[in-house]
C-alpha cells in the first residue's frame, strides 16, 4: 500500500461543493486529514495523507484535479537548505512523523521528505532557517509558493 | 620523581610533530586506542589527542577596530547592520556581541519571537566576506571633530578584527526538561510540557574539556581550533568552577569548567561561526573549537579515553525549577550514551531527545586539527598558567 501526503487547494467557486468523500465511496482510497483550514470566501485547504495503491492514488488525484481541485504534493513544496544545516539535530526531537532523523553512526540529520506533514515544528525550532515553507497555512509561504 | 611510568613534555611532543613523526588521534579514536592497549602503552604510542565541539555559544563576540576616519571621529555609538556594538572603548574600537538584537527587532512581542538577525549574524557575515553596513555617531570633540560616519565593509576593510569570547566551551552542561503544562522556548531549544522531549549540548566525549577534566594541560596560551582558524586559550572563563561533582573518573557531573578564547577573525570561516536564532529567546552564535590535548603520561591517556557512557548528564526542569534561580537536585542523572541512542527514561517515562550541538560537526573539528597538527604546521600552545582545577585522588586501580 502506498501513501502520499497532498495539499489540496479549493477556490471560493468550490470550496462548499462535497468532494473529498468520493475519494472512499468510488475510489477506494483511505484519507487521513493532517490539516484543514478555510478562509471564508476566499479559500479551503486540506492536507490530507492518501493511502491506497499507487494507480488508485493517481486516478483519485485526477478526479479532484477535474474537480478544479488544485493539488499539490506535498513533498515537492517542502524542502531543506541544506547548505544551511549544520546537522545539530535540534529538529529531530520535535518532528512527530520521524521526517526528520539522526543517521547512525555518522549522527547527520536525514529529511525524508515522503514523511512530512508540514506541521512547522522544524521551521520554528532550527536555529539556522534551513526548513523551508513547512508551515502550509502560513500567508507568506503561501505567497512564495505561488511565485514559484 | 614521578609517579607516571610514561612523560613526555610539550617540547618533546612539538619536537617530533616538526618532524612528523607525532601520532594524532581524535578523542573518538582514544576509547578504542586505550581499551586496545591498556592506558600506559596507549600513552606511549599516542602523542595528541584532538577535541572538537560545534554547539551554540553566548558569551561570544568580536572586538573590532574600523579605521580612523577622515576627519577623524570619536565614536561614542555604533551599529553594525543595525545591530549596536559596544563603542565605549575607544576612538574606532568597539565590541559586538553575538546575543545583541537588531534596533528594530520585534523581540518577543509576539510570542515567540524569531530573532532572525543579531550579532552572531553579523561576525558570520563578516567571516563570509559579505559586506556589511557600519554607522556611527559621535558628539565631536577638538581632536576628533568627526560627528556621524557611514561605510559599507568587508572584513578586510577592519584593521583589526579579534573574535574575543568570554565563556566558551562549557565543560558539560544539562539536559533540559520541561515539567510545566505549557510549551516553553528556552537556549535549550523547544521544550513540550509534561515533559514531552529533551534537549542537551556539548559533544560529550569529543568535547574539549570533558577530555581534559582537571584542565592539567589546557590552560593560558593553548593552542586552539577557533571558528575555523587559529586562536588561544587567554583563561577561565566566566562562571568557571571547578568544584562541581564529579564522578570517579574525576569529570564533572554538570556544568563546571569553562575558557575564554581569542583568535583573529580574518583567519576564519562561516562554517564554524555560524549565527543562531533560538525562537522565543534571542540570537547567539555556533561557534567551532578543538582543542588539542598532549598525552603527557598514561592518566592523560585516561582522561583522553573517556566514552559516553562514562559522562554523567543531569536533567534540569527548565519549566519551573531553572527560572526560579531556587538552587534544586537534579531530576536525575542520564548518560551521553543514553542521549545520543535518542530516549531516555525520567521517573519511568520514555522520552525523545535531542541534541542542540552538532556531532558530525565536532568529528570533522577534530579530525581537521588532527591534520593540521599531522602536517607540522600546528604545534601545542603550552600553558603559561593553569585554569583552576579541583582534587583528584587518581583512578583506582
Amino acid at each position: 500500500m502506498a501513501s502520499r501526503n497532498v495539499l489540496l487547494i479549493f477556490k471560493s467557486n468550490i470550496m462548499y461543493k462535497p468532494v473529498i468523500y468520493r475519494l472512499a465511496r468510488d475510489f477506494d482510497l483511505i484519507f487521513n486529514i493532517l490539516e484543514a483550514k478555510i478562509l471564508p470566501r476566499r479559500e479551503g485547504r486540506i492536507l490530507l495523507e492518501l493511502r491506497g495503491d499507487d494507480e488508485t492514488i493517481e486516478k483519485g488525484i485526477k478526479f479532484l484535479q477535474d474537480h478544479q481541485v488544485v493539488v499539490e504534493l506535498l513533498a515537492d513544496k517542502v524542502w531543506r537548505e541544506d547548505d544551511l544545516c549544520v546537522h545539530c539535530g535540534a529538529c529531530t526531537g520535535l518532528c512527530p512523523t520521524e521526517a526528520l532523523s539522526l543517521s547512525r553512526p555518522e549522527l547527520k540529520v536525514l529529511f525524508d521528505v515522503q514523511k512530512c506533514v508540514a506541521c512547522g515544528m522544524c521551521g520554528l525550532v532550527c536555529p539556522f532557517g534551513a526548513m523551508k515553507d513547512v508551515t502550509l497555512f502560513d500567508p507568506f509561504a503561501e505567497g512564495r509558493a505561488e511565485e514559484k | 620523581m614521578s609517579e607516571f611510568k610514561v612523560n613526555k613534555t610539550f617540547a618533546e611532543i612539538n619536537a617530533k610533530i616538526r618532524q612528523g613523526t607525532a601520532v594524532v588521534v581524535t578523542a573518538e579514536e582514544m576509547i578504542g586506542a586505550t581499551k586496545e592497549y591498556g592506558p600506559v602503552e596507549a600513552a606511549r604510542k599516542v602523542d595528541v589527542v584532538t577535541t572538537g565541539t560545534f554547539g551554540i555559544m553566548c558569551s561570544s563576540g568580536a572586538f573590532l577596530n574600523f579605521g580612523h576616519t577622515k576627519p577623524r571621529m570619536r565614536a561614542s555609538k555604533v551599529f553594525i547592520n543595525d545591530v549596536e556594538a559596544y563603542a565605549g572603548i575607544a576612538a574606532v574600537d568597539c565590541y559586538i556581541g553575538v546575543t545583541q538584537t537588531r534596533e528594530d527587532d520585534p523581540l518577543n512581542k509576539v510570542f515567540p519571537g524569531r530573532f532572525r538577525y543579531g550579532g552572531g549574524h553579523v561576525i558570520e557575515d563578516l567571516v563570509a566576506g559579505r559586506e556589511v553596513l557600519l554607522q556611527t555617531s559621535s558628539y565631536g570633540t577638538d581632536c576628533y571633530p568627526n560627528r556621524s560616519y557611514e561605510a559599507k565593509m568587508t572584513l578586510k576593510d577592519f584593521p583589526d578584527a579579534v573574535l574575543l569570547n568570554p565563556r566558551n566551551c562549557y565543560q558539560n552542561y544539562n539536559c533540559a526538561v520541561n515539567l510545566s503544562k505549557k510549551t516553553i522556548y528556552t537556549y535549550m531549544g523547544i521544550l513540550r510540557p509534561d515533559c514531552m522531549n529533551a534537549n542537551f549540548s556539548t559533544s560529550g566525549q569529543l568535547s574539549p574539556l570533558l577530555n581534559d577534566p582537571l584542565y592539567r594541560t589546557i590552560g593560558i596560551g593553548t593552542r586552539i581550533f577557533l571558528g575555523g582558524g587559529i586562536g588561544y586559550v587567554i583563561g577561565a572563563g566566566t562562571q568557571h568552577n571547578p568544584n562541581v561533582k564529579r564522578s570517579k573518573n574525576g569529570v564533572v557531573m554538570g556544568g563546571a569548567g569553562t575558557i575564554s578564547v581569542r583568535g583573529d577573525m580574518k583567519g576564519m570561516s562561516p562554517k564554524y561561526l555560524r549565527g543562531a536564532s533560538l525562537t522565543g529567546y534571542g540570537c547567539s552564535l555556533n561557534v567551532g573549537i578543538g582543542i588539542p590535548i598532549p598525552i603527557l603520561n598514561e592518566e592523560m591517556a585516561r582522561f583522553t579515553s573517556v566514552s559516553d557512557d562514562e559522562i554523567m548528564v543531569p536533567v534540569v526542569d527548565y519549566g519551573v525549577s531553572y527560572p526560579s534561580g531556587e538552587p534544586s537536585p537534579p531530576l536525575g542523572y542520564v548518560t551521553y550514551g543514553q542521549l545520543r541512542n535518542g530516549e531516555i527514561d525520567v521517573d519511568g517515562k520514555k522520552i525523545p531527545t535531542s541534541p542542540l550541538s552538532s556531532y558530525a560537526a565536532a568529528r570533522e573539528i577534530a579530525e581537521t586539527l588532527k591534520d593540521w597538527i599531522k602536517s607540522g604546521e600546528f604545534l601545542l600552545g603550552e600553558p603559561q598558567d593553569r585554569l583552576p582545577s579541583a582534587k583528584f585522588e587518581g583512578f583506582e586501580d
